[in-house]
């Protein structure tokens, strides 16, 4: 008896074979990781659009081997409710940051979920808006200072960090709903499974399905890469708790 | 063939890597890649003790690190 090896993890091929503009340690990576890793199980990469959102997610088209719309800041939910709509064969998701879904687009992402829209939205809770140089995000948590918050966010003054997740899943279009985050091996992992229910929701024709993952932005958090991960389990999951808030298929 | 390949310059130096692995296996060089970061390598005696989990590649932002494991061919 010989051995040989065997690839036990690749590069998914949904995904372009080129090097990121994301920070060294940014979960932007991880996270579009994990949505080709799931396009390939599915074999959905040659029907799947995509729509991106305004934030330093804003290149999908560059990094996924699919189609992708540009949508305008926050609009998002409401443009792939356009291409759903006009190509239900179609597997279709959007891809926004905190501040481009919780912030500008927050009227967008209650309506088009409310309505059931068949999409599945990928939403990057990282506290801040990264792109622009982190200022204050309806996300951003107690105290956290941030360029626009530089005492720390005062909540008397600018009211409490929003859980997306646990929100939406209270409209009844909503058929799935919840948060992860890819701070260690278990939870990428975990992560790597909910984004896979989120796909199966669309395939099987289910409803509007949300995943909310909490992602480190080492660059605005003033942090090294491995301090800004670690603060991920120290402050953000015991105010954003990592679970399923809604799932149909459960029920 | 070793069974972690980490391409040099696809990786940033962010570390994750290192704190993922089990066995501790992972270090970060201290020469710079071409894009100027110190990536992540793995020596030749620690490729031997690596146990293929590819914990180490999943948390990896930047998809820098393949995985193969050893198969017994009959
Ligand atoms: C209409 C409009 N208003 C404001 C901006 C500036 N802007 C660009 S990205 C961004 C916030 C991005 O933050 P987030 O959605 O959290 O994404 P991140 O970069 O953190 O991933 C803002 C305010 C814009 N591009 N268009
Ligand atoms: S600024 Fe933050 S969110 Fe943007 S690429 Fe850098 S680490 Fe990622
Ligand atoms: S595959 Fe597992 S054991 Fe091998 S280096 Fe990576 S984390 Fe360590
Ligand atoms: S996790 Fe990836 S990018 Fe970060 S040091 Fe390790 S190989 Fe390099
Ligand atoms: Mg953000």
């Amino acid at each position: 008896m010989s051995s040989a090896l065997q690839q036990v993890f690749a590069h998914p091929v949904s995904l372009k074979d080129v090097q990121t503009h994301f920070c060294p340690g940014c979960q932007h990576g991880t996270i579009h990781r994990l949505v080709a890793e799931a396009m390939d199980q599915f074999g959905v990469q040659d029907r799947t659009i995509g729509v991106a959102s305004v934030g330093c997610s804003v290149f999908l088209y560059g990094y996924f081997d699919i189609d992708v719309v540009e949508a305008p800041h926050g609009r998002a939910p409401a443009v792939a409710t356009g291409v759903k709509r006009a190509c239900p064969d179609k597997f279709v998701f959007t891809y926004q940051g905190d501040g481009d879904l919780a912030a500008i687009g927050t009227s967008e992402i209650i309506h088009a979920a409310n309505r059931g829209e068949g999409m599945t939205v990928f939403f990057v809770n990282n506290t801040t808006y990264g792109m622009t140089g982190g200022q204050m995000a309806p996300t951003t948590l107690p105290s956290q200072k941030t360029s626009t918050s530089p005492y720390g966010r005062n909540v008397a003054n600018d009211g409490y960090p929003i859980r997306m997740a646990e929100l939406l899943a209270q409209l009844e279009g909503v058929a799935y709903s919840a948060r992860v985050a890819v701070n260690t091996p278990k939870n990428v992992v975990q992560a790597g499974r909910v984004v896979k229910q989120a796909f199966e929701t669309q395939i099987q024709g289910r409803g509007f399905s949300f995943v909310e993952v909490l992602s480190a932005c080492p660059t605005n958090w003033g942090m090294d890469p491995l301090t800004a991960n670690a603060r991920v389990a120290e402050e953000m999951i015991p105010y954003f708790p990592l679970a399923t808030f809604k799932d149909t298929s459960a029920a | 063939m070793p069974k972690v390949v980490i391409d040099e310059l696809r990786c940033k130096g962010c570390g994750l890597c290192t704190t993922a692995c089990p066995h501790g296996l992972i270090r970060m060089s201290d020469k710079l890649n071409r894009q100027g970061f110190l990536p992540a390598v793995i020596s030749d005696e620690d490729q031997e003790k690596c146990v293929s989990c590819a914990m180490c590649a999943r948390i990896c932002p930047d998809v820098a690190i393949t995985i193969f494991k050893k198969v017994n061919i009959a």
